[in-house]
């Protein structure tokens, strides 16, 4: 879990209000503490994590518990004092050929828990980005580790994370799981 | 100033007839990348509401004076907001009404042609998500093809027409959108067909739809008459009306050809996909006007707002038809193919009967384009 300083309740709200909302809280917060936001408008997901990489806050991970979303969002985190790593890109195509030549490589898929059920890699391991930061311990350091989400976007988050807690060779798939036409379970 | 709605009927009047519309879209950069209004004459800037919230000043410079302005995002609010935020700043503008969800449920219906002894046939074009479905009415009588979720818009059209539905088809099991076909057989007892080759899983009764399976409406007997056509389902199946027209399913289309991979069966389907387009249809006549279930880029459509055209036509002009070289077609529907549909295992879910998402559920789902074709 990661640790929340402030939390807003944004549950029934439709769009614009989650983010209005947001913004005025997180105006009133230190630079690096964590609000936890409470949603029920399912749009509001990609549009904090929009909003976030506009206007200078991490975007940490999305939680969902029944129908609420727990988003977290870290004030100013994007700029914050440790530095940000960017983990190299593997394209979708050489990823494939990767995979099909080598089925003993470490792939972390990062999406949501239904994204993962409705279909990912045969072999893939699940944590959705929100827990990647309590959980990371559960992969092993030294391994070279592929990262995959919709889009190639949280996998990035999820891989800078990592890089700052030692990983040592990671990939971030792009675009990801969006153009995969490989097998899948 | 008040902002004015603007109803998705007006926006789907303005991209049939061509004309001049102004698009600030407040949705986020990626949803306004996977899927937005197209239109021939339809100018755009996405910038999203949450970088507005400060004031608008920053893109009223970018708003032209001599074309209508509409702001759309998702569902409304937003785009409410941003045209408030603008009025205050002086600019006239529109907003769209049930923003994206409801572009994606509009049906404009287009009359494609008459059926002997004074029938009808009407498409219904989903002009925000590229689904096409058909009413063929004879005589009071009606059978629909591949409906789209929203039964109601079917039944008060059979309705307003004084025709009683009696058969209900669907060509295949759909991946892009959820069928609305059985809502509509059970509302007016009419029978649902499904191939059964696609059905295997389906948890509700239907009626097999099978090749040579023919069906009349109206006492003067237009024909409706069942072509096994496999390849982008196992089941696929098209129409021929009245001997005049081919319903076509995912299988073709107007400017490409139906993707075999939605089932995840993509090399096991390629054979039979090629077998339908050159080896059935060829022996079909030239003079069948093509009806297919979707079109993808606003190119497709005639003037009229329909999306049709003679299969002599589509032989001579549709790339998909005129791949001579066996290995290279196989390549062109198994490689590089574009990204699968959103939620598309969930909809052919639904479509079976196997989960029933509620309506709100449905809509998010049915979110973004139809992309079941390989060009």
């Amino acid at each position: 879990m990661v640790q929340t300083d402030v939390t807003l309740d944004a549950k029934g709200l439709a769009c614009p209000m989650p983010i209005v909302k947001t913004k005025k809280m997180m105006k009133t917060m230190d630079s690096g503490k964590v609000l936890e936001i409470l949603a029920t408008d399912k749009g509001s997901t990609a549009d904090l994590q929009a909003w976030a990489k506009s206007s200078g806050h991490q975007y940490i991970g999305t939680e969902t518990e029944g129908d609420v979303l727990h988003h977290f969002l870290r004030k100013d985190g994007a700029g914050a004092p440790e530095e940000t790593i960017t983990i190299p890109e593997i394209s979708l195509a050489d990823f494939t050929q990767k995979v099909e030549a080598d089925e003993h490589m470490t792939i972390l898929d990062v999406r949501e828990k239904d994204e993962f059920e409705e279909a990912h890699i045969p072999g893939a391991i699940h944590i959705p980005l929100g827990e990647v930061e309590a959980r990371m311990d559960e992969l092993a350091k030294e391994d070279a580790i592929y990262i995959i989400c919709h889009s190639g976007r949280r996998s990035g988050i999820a891989g800078d994370m990592m890089a700052k807690n030692g990983f040592g060779t990671l990939y971030n798939v792009v675009p990801g799981m969006s153009n995969w036409t490989g097998k899948t379970e | 100033m008040t902002v004015k709605a603007m109803k998705a009927s007006e926006v789907a009047k303005k991209v049939v007839n061509n004309q001049p519309l102004f698009i600030l879209d407040v949705r986020n950069g990626d949803a306004f990348a996977d899927w937005k209004i197209e239109g021939g004459n339809i100018q755009y800037i996405n910038t999203p509401y949450f970088d507005l919230l400060d004031g608008v000043e920053e893109v009223v410079s970018e708003l032209p004076t001599d074309r209508d302005i509409l702001v759309v995002c998702a569902k409304e609010g937003s785009s409410v907001m941003v045209a408030e935020m603008l009025s205050e700043e002086g600019v006239d503008v529109a907003y769209l009404e049930g923003g994206m969800k409801a572009w994606s449920e509009h049906l404009e219906p287009v009359k494609v042609g008459e059926l002997q002894g004074g029938g009808e046939l009407y498409q219904f074009v989903r002009l925000g998500k590229g689904c096409l479905s058909y009413m063929a009415i004879s005589e009071g009588e009606a059978a629909i093809i591949d409906a789209t979720r929203m039964a109601n818009i079917f039944l008060d059209f059979a309705q307003e027409k004084g025709a009683t539905i009696k058969h209900v088809f669907d060509t295949h099991l759909h991946a892009d959108h959820i069928s609305g076909g059985r809502a509509i057989a059970a509302a007016t007892g009419a029978s649902y067909y499904l191939p059964p080759k696609d059905a295997e899983e389906v948890v509700f009764d239907y009626t097999a739809l099978e090749n040579g399976l023919e069906v009349a409406i109206g006492s003067s007997k237009i024909e409706i008459e069942a072509l096994y056509s496999p390849g982008h389902t196992i089941g696929s199946t098209s129409f021929i009306v009245d001997q005049q027209y081919l319903m076509t399913g995912d299988i073709l289309f107007i400017d490409s050809i139906g993707r075999p991979d939605l089932a995840g069966l993509a090399d096991d389907w390629v054979g039979d996909l090629r077998e339908s387009l050159y080896t059935r249809y060829q022996k079909l006549a030239d003079e069948l006007i093509v009806l297919p279930a979707h079109f993808m880029i606003i190119e497709e459509l005639n003037e009229d707002g329909s999306v049709a055209k003679k299969l002599g036509d589509l032989f001579k002009e549709n790339h998909g038809l005129n791949i001579a070289d066996e290995q290279e077609f196989r390549d062109m529907v198994t490689l590089n193919l574009p990204p699968q549909p959103n939620a598309y295992q969930d909809i052919r879910k639904t479509n079976m009967g196997k989960i029933t998402p509620d309506e709100e559920v449905q809509r998010e789902m049915e979110i973004g384009p139809n992309r079941c074709a390989v060009r």
